[in-house]
């Protein structure tokens, strides 16, 4: 079965690689800022003995104040699993770089989130609404929606 | 990236929209159901003919429907249609994925307003006389997803319906009974009586 690594023990791990990048981190997971997520992700691809070279899945949580967006990784190699979260505090115009060029799995996912949450994804090829429909007006799962 | 040139053109995405959102804004009421000629019919007291008589045996005894099933009422069609209930009996066994070739749309499912101006063409598609059974809660009214923000609160929103059967989805019985009485209704059609 796929083993899930312990999210403070990645953090320390990530912690020492990239300095004040991790915000906080659990057994379960580990929250790291939104600014270092990039080179963080590519660590956590690249760097032998971790070796995430499967995105499982992208979601994203509306928690009023912010959005939360949780990358689950998997290692296909190792057999284990990982879950990594960070936050977007701007309401009106949140953004996060984009993971499409570490893993093409997130394409679609990251254009649902787009679509559904709002959140824009830099350096996402083809950023546009892929369930609604162009002109759709608003972001649906978002908790103000209505 | 050279990836990107699998990317559809946005183009597209922008007329589909357009084509979308223009549908929503003629579909806010619903379409009075084609059913009025009944009660006239019988109070004038119209004698149907005995061509009238063949012709709608005729058409009832062939209803071939079209395949329009975008949600999970398609199984209990599908086991309608297949041999337990099988609806050949009826001469309906033959699902025409043509609309040119059917009569009937049986429309089994939630239809989102995405997937509407698909839908709307397959009926507008079909050849004179047809006939549309709005299957199931999602299809006489949204059901659960009434008040969703993607959901078509009924099929009559863009097409006219014939006959409404109820459930959740309903019974094969229920459907076999709904076309029974569509049945019924083309009985006392008179091809006199131009359109429905």
């Amino acid at each position: 079965m796929t083993v899930a690594l312990s999210g403070s023990e990645i953090a320390k791990q990530v912690e020492k690689k990239f300095p004040g990048s991790v915000v906080e981190s659990t057994a379960d997971s580990l929250l790291v800022k939104a600014d270092s997520l990039l080179e963080i992700a590519s660590y956590l691809k690249t760097t032998a003995g971790l070796d995430f070279d499967y995105l499982t899945a992208i979601t994203a949580v509306d928690y009023h104040d912010c959005f939360e967006v949780v990358y689950q990784l998997t290692s296909l190699k190792h057999n284990h699993s990982l879950v990594v979260k960070t936050r977007c505090y701007n309401r009106d115009n949140p953004t996060l770089p984009s993971v499409v060029g570490l893993w093409r799995g997130a394409d679609f996912q990251e254009r649902e989130i787009y679509d559904l949450m709002g959140i824009s994804f830099e350096g996402h090829p083809n950023l546009k609404r892929i369930v609604l429909w162009e002109g759709f007006e608003g972001h649906p799962l978002r908790k103000d929606f209505l | 990236m050279e990836v990107e040139e699998v990317y559809s053109s946005s183009e597209l995405d922008r007329k589909e929209g357009k084509a979308i959102n223009e549908l929503i804004a003629r579909s806010q009421e619903p379409i009075p159901d084609p059913d009025q000629w009944l009660d006239e019919e019988l109070k004038r007291n119209i004698l149907l003919t005995s061509v009238d008589a063949l012709i709608d045996w005729g058409r009832r005894s062939s209803m071939w429907p079209v395949v329009c099933f975008p949600a999970c009422c398609a199984f209990e069609f599908i086991a309608t249609s297949v041999s337990r209930f099988d609806i050949d009996r009826f001469g309906m066994g033959i699902i025409r994925a043509s609309p040119r070739q059917a009569d009937l749309m049986i429309t089994a499912g939630t239809l989102t307003w995405k997937m509407a101006p698909q839908v709307k063409r397959i009926y507008d598609q079909m050849a004179e006389p047809k006939w549309v059974i709005a299957m199931g809660a999602c299809a006489i009214s949204g059901g659960i997803f009434r008040s969703s923000y993607s959901v078509v609160p009924g099929y009559n929103r863009i097409i006219p319906v014939d006959v409404y059967v109820p459930g959740c989805p309903p019974r094969p019985e229920a459907l076999i009974y709904g076309i029974r009485m569509l049945h019924k209704k083309i009985s006392k059609m008179s091809i006199a009586a131009k359109g429905k």
